[in-house]
């Protein structure tokens, strides 16, 4: 590309940017004078009024005199927490499926692809309504809850984890625990920099579970009490739904990613693992799947981006994420169609670009590991 | 499903292949059984998972092929028909006219006939494999064939009478909605991404803050604004289908995405092309639409029928502001009080036409490619 | 000479630019809105996307209830043809929106008049045609007999609506805690109900009648005796068309009139051939000039009354299958709240 514009083209842009911004002019002034017209105005102010209704599902404090700007914070909580269970279970799944699709076992292998195929040709929407409405919904009553070992409960109010109580002092030490895993890999890491730290390293995580075990009060299982089941966390079946959705959504995709990433990664690597003696998993665990990593991380982050969009679907099925909270109930309740809208855009923009911003970041650091 | 459509079926197993079983021609039962021994039982741990496999797919798929056919009722016109424990087809077949086509008045369904005749006999000389002019055949199925189909559908004149765009529903609207996307999003793409290359900052800087735009937000908050936002926007008085409005959302969304796969076949197209164009004296247009463009857009042609499958599935999301395509059409029939209770045939047949629809195009999408791939490491 | 000739050319010029600036107010004194659906010759109405009672389009895909009722008449009062409508179903959510951009010329799709909505959400009121208020519906099998027993269970709501804020409010005046779920469409809440993923539905009182009827088995569930809000439902156009919604809430009060009067879609032909009663001659527009006053045809309130029959007639169409007393809605002689203001 060593041509230079010719003069005309680069009068041309300024033209065109004039005409945007005489057109962008022209729809803001239309935008005020309809505004004008029905007695309404523009501005963020509504953000600090009251809300005065309920939240279905939330994981921070949530009372009925709290703002809209709250209920903006608990939307996009609850879309992050989906999201990352999301990526989680997808990428572990998509691992799985990705790795199934290059067995030398014809039936898994075939089992994987047609997985995939299906999941790949039908709708998102399709998936997440069906898991919601056609399995979920046809769960047994809370008196008839399906019992799952270890006292989990499973029925149309959703799947009842059994809750741990901390000791009264204990609030703390989940949070050293907290601490000592994220630390763990860092040690890890320095072990294998200075090797005489060696297997202290793995002292951290030891002791992050024995200060969790340590400050486990008891254990609250779920019980059926009047209306509904009380105890234990209740993961209500509108996140489940929307959770498997998400998740089976992008296993296909991941594993499509993962299997190509696999193929890419030369032969010869490969074969010359396998000609040191070394066994079949080790060679994808050790050799293999650490280079693919490499090729799959652009990718990944693309997946991994859209899966978060994909979260908005959730409106269909009552979860209370940011689009359905935000730009659905308190629109409704303020009529501000053009700020709620805005607000959300921005926010799954911003999503986007902290994202992608990591991912970068993230992908730098795995392509510096090969020298 | 055929595991022959995928290319990298051959090269699947790089484990099996070092395996190294090396046979002479052998025929019959023997050449199966060594099949068996490669594919399924080569060692102890493979042939636990072939068990495992068919444990599951014992448990899996005899009672679904016993509700899907087996027990399943077709005969009959109520719900009291439906006795058996499988599927209830007969809420389907009552039901089918408005899951194709809405409430598309019955005495003018051959509209619909003649439209989905014309629209084969404008796709095939695309999709045929030795075409000449096919970029013409494109053309006049992206531009020409929409008018037509337009005119037809809609009515108002020649003496058909007007159909509304509210009685158009199901799975027509689908297809109409995006047959008429890729038509717009295709051309404005191109035009995205050969601004986001382009050497006048202003165009390409408004071209990659529109395509990343659109590409940030999900497509729900954009078909959500074309619903309730655009109209304000709109000169007092002035007012737009929501249909019209939906297909505007989905083509600036789907621009940007094609606008990115374009992207991909420019950055494959060598600049050595374009320095020879340009020193054969020819203007940057030029060398656009006769040298660069042709061959990047063979090489994303599969890019871009990926892309039109993605918006194919998309376009289930308009249910979600009100209108009733086939998604739509299935959830508001399950809610009629002599049909409750039949989510599963509902969605299963919902599942079923997508899957149809999608894995034909999927499939296409995957010939192309290796189409594409043969002519550009074989050459001719 | 020349001077006068100037004089009197902006003399003239004056007088017509005061005359045009006259008619042009004389214009204004028209409403917008009805010109536009005069030119369109269709009314486009806003309408609930499907709930029994209300709005729902049956198996031929053709719409049916009360809130269809009141769009054919406004039809039938403006162009004179019931069938000239084009219906646009609204969510909840999106109800509002649709129609402050103009897209629909009047909204009756089951929505609460309120203050807010009045005033901060731009919107004109014009008549309340179904007098309710928040009902609850639960299964028989809970043994729950008052709203107050719900302490803790879970209904299912329709989201965007007022019932959302209602059950808040109540919830912390009786110091209980009543769970909800958000939907955005009758059909997804009706089936969450169903399933039991609810332990009820709440939303108005014709709406949950309606809701009873479309579960698979109407006779197991309950609706509670208290209605927790006032929901005073009823049609709403944008503000600042004065004259439209004026026509609107005529149109309401002449199918209560009718009622009044005993004009029936069956009988009104007779009695216009025959009518005597200059209270009946005026109404059918036999008399003076309502009509011309509301900038329609004076037979407009015969061309409703033809079209769809009076209030209770339609009352019963689509509410009497549902089994909901008449209650608030009958007439006011009759111990009800609908009334229609004098006919003078």
């Amino acid at each position: 590309m060593v041509r230079r514009p010719s003069p005309a083209a680069k009068v041309g842009q300024w033209v065109f940017l004039l005409v945007a911004l005489v057109v962008g002019g022209l729809l803001i002034n239309t935008l005020g004078a309809n505004l004008a017209r029905r007695s309404m105005t523009f501005g963020f102010g509504f953000l600090l009024h009251p809300a005065n209704f309920d939240i279905p599902f939330h994981i921070i404090d949530w009372s009925l005199a709290d703002t809209y700007a709250k209920v903006l914070l608990v939307g996009l909580l609850n879309t992050l927490l989906v999201s990352a269970m999301g990526i989680v279970s997808a990428t572990l799944f998509g691992l799985l499926v990705g790795i199934m699709r290059l067995s030398v076992n014809w039936l898994v292998r075939n089992i994987a692809l047609c997985f995939i195929e299906f999941v790949r040709n039908t709708p998102q929407l399709l998936q997440i309504v069906f898991w919601y409405f056609a399995v979920l919904q046809a769960l047994p009553s809370p008196r008839q809850s399906l019992q799952i070992p270890g006292g989990f409960l499973l029925n149309v109010r959703g799947f009842f984890v059994p809750n741990l109580i901390m000791n009264a002092g204990g609030t703390l030490l989940p949070w050293l625990a907290f601490l000592a895993l994220v630390a763990t890999p860092f040690a890890w890491r320095l072990r294998l920099k200075r090797r005489r730290i060696g297997a202290f390293a793995l002292a951290l995580p030891v002791a992050a579970l024995i200060l969790l075990i340590a400050s486990i009060n008891h254990v609250e299982f779920p019980a059926l009490k009047g209306f509904n089941i009380l105890g234990g966390v209740p993961v209500p079946p509108e996140l489940v739904a929307l959770w498997a959705g998400l998740t089976i959504y992008a296993t296909a995709f991941i594993a499509e990613i993962v299997r190509s990433s696999i193929e890419a990664v030369a032969k010869g690597q490969h074969e010359a693992a396998r000609s040191l003696g070394l066994r079949r998993p080790h060679v994808l665990f050790l050799i293999v799947l650490p280079q693919a990593l490499r090729i799959m991380v652009p990718q990944l982050t693309s997946q991994y981006l859209n899966l978060i969009k994909s979260s908005t679907l959730g409106a269909v099925v009552a979860y209370p994420d940011i689009f359905q909270i935000f730009a659905g109930t308190v629109m409704n309740h303020t009529g501000k169609e053009v700020e709620t809208i805005i607000i959300v855009m921005a926010v799954f923009l911003t999503i986007n670009l902290l994202f992608s911003a990591f991912m970068n970041w993230y992908n730098s650091r795995v392509a510096l590991v090969r020298h | 499903m055929r595991a022959k459509e995928v290319p990298a079926e051959a090269a699947a197993s790089p484990g099996g292949d070092l395996d190294g079983f090396v046979e002479g021609p052998r025929t019959g039962p023997a050449r199966a059984i060594d099949w068996l021994r490669r594919n399924l039982f080569s060692s102890v741990t493979n042939t636990v998972l072939t068990l495992l496999v068919l444990a599951l797919l014992w448990w899996v798929i005899p009672p679904f092929f016993n509700w899907m056919i087996g027990d399943a009722t077709i005969a009959g016109s109520s719900r009291a028909d439906c006795t058996g424990d499988g599927a209830c087809w007969v809420f389907i077949k009552q039901r089918l006219h408005t899951f194709f086509w809405g409430h598309y008045p019955d005495d003018q369904l051959w509209r619909l006939a003649v439209v989905a005749g014309l629209m084969i006999a404008f796709i095939a000389p695309v999709m045929r494999e030795r075409t000449r002019h096919r970029g013409l055949f494109v053309f006049l199925l992206l531009t020409l064939f929409p008018l037509l189909a337009g005119v037809l559908l809609a009515g108002g004149v020649a003496g058909l009478p007007f159909v509304d765009s509210d009685d158009w529903g199901g799975l027509m609207l689908c297809v109409i909605i995006a047959f008429v996307t890729v038509a717009g999003a295709i051309p404005l793409g191109i035009l995205l991404a050969l601004g986001r290359r382009s050497q006048l900052p202003v165009i390409r800087i408004f071209s990659i803050g529109f395509i990343e735009l659109w590409r940030g937000v999900p497509l729900l908050t954009v078909l959500f604004m074309s619903a309730v936002m655009v109209p304000l926007f709109l000169p007092y008085g002035v007012s737009v289908d929501r249909l019209i409005r939906a297909i505007v959302a989905f083509t600036l969304f789907n621009a940007a995405y094609m606008a990115e796969t374009v992207r991909g076949g420019l950055q494959g197209v060598s600049e050595e092309q374009e320095e020879a164009a340009y020193s054969l004296g020819l203007k940057w247009w030029q060398v656009q639409v006769f040298v660069t463009l042709p061959q990047a857009l063979r090489i994303v042609v599969p890019g871009i029928v990926n892309n039109i499958v993605d918006l194919f599935k998309d376009t289930s999301l308009v249910t979600i502001i009100g209108l009733v395509d086939l998604l739509g059409a299935v959830n508001l029939a399950l809610k009629d009080p002599n049909w409750l209770g039949l989510a599963k045939e509902g969605y299963v047949f919902t599942a079923v036409i997508f899957f149809i629809c999608c894995f034909g195009m999927s499939s296409y999408s995957r010939r192309l490619e290796r189409r594409v791939n043969r002519h550009r490491t074989g050459g001719r | 000479m020349n001077r006068y000739v100037a004089r009197f050319i902006a003399c003239a010029a004056l007088a017509v630019f005061t005359l045009g600036f006259a008619s042009g107010a004389w214009a204004d004194f028209n409403s917008p809105t009805l010109d536009a659906i005069k030119k369109r010759d269709q009314l486009i109405c806003g309408v609930d996307t499907g709930i029994p009672g209300f709005a729902f389009q049956d198996a031929a895909g053709k719409w049916q209830g009360l809130d269809i009722a009141y769009c054919q008449a406004i039809a039938a009062a403006v162009l004179g043809d019931p069938n000239k409508v084009k219906y646009v179903g609204t969510t909840a959510k999106v109800r509002f929106s649709v129609l402050q951009s103009g897209e629909i010329d009047v909204l009756i799709r089951d929505s609460t008049h309120t203050l807010s909505r009045n005033s901060d959400l731009g919107l004109a009121t014009g008549a309340v045609n179904f007098f309710t208020g928040q009902a609850f519906m639960v299964r028989k099998s809970l043994g729950v007999a008052h709203v107050k027993d719900l302490n803790g269970a879970t209904v299912c709501v329709l989201t965007g609506t007022t019932l959302e804020l209602n059950i808040a409010d109540y919830g912390r005046a009786n110091n209980i805690k009543i769970n909800t779920l958000l939907f955005e469409k009758p059909e997804e809440a009706f089936a969450a109900a169903e399933a039991g993923r609810c332990d009820g539905y709440t939303d108005d009182g014709g709406s949950v009648a309606a809701a009873r009827s479309a579960m698979k088995a109407p006779k197991d569930w309950v609706i509670l005796p208290e209605l927790i809000s006032r929901e005073f439902l009823g049609s709403l156009c944008r503000q600042g068309d004065e004259r439209w919604s004026i026509l609107v809430k005529w149109v309401h009060y002449a199918m209560l009139e009718a009622e009044v009067l005993g004009i029936t879609q069956a009988n009104v032909d007779q009695i216009k051939a025959s009518a005597t009663n200059p209270e009946v001659r005026g109404f059918l527009g036999l008399e003076g000039d309502f009509g011309k006053y509301l900038g329609v045809d004076n037979a407009w309130a015969y061309n409703i009354v033809k079209a769809v029959g009076n209030y209770g007639e339609n009352y019963d169409k689509y509410f009497g299958p549902l089994e909901l007393p008449r209650g608030w809605n009958n007439l006011y002689n009759n111990g009800g709240l609908q009334y229609p203001l004098s006919w003078r």
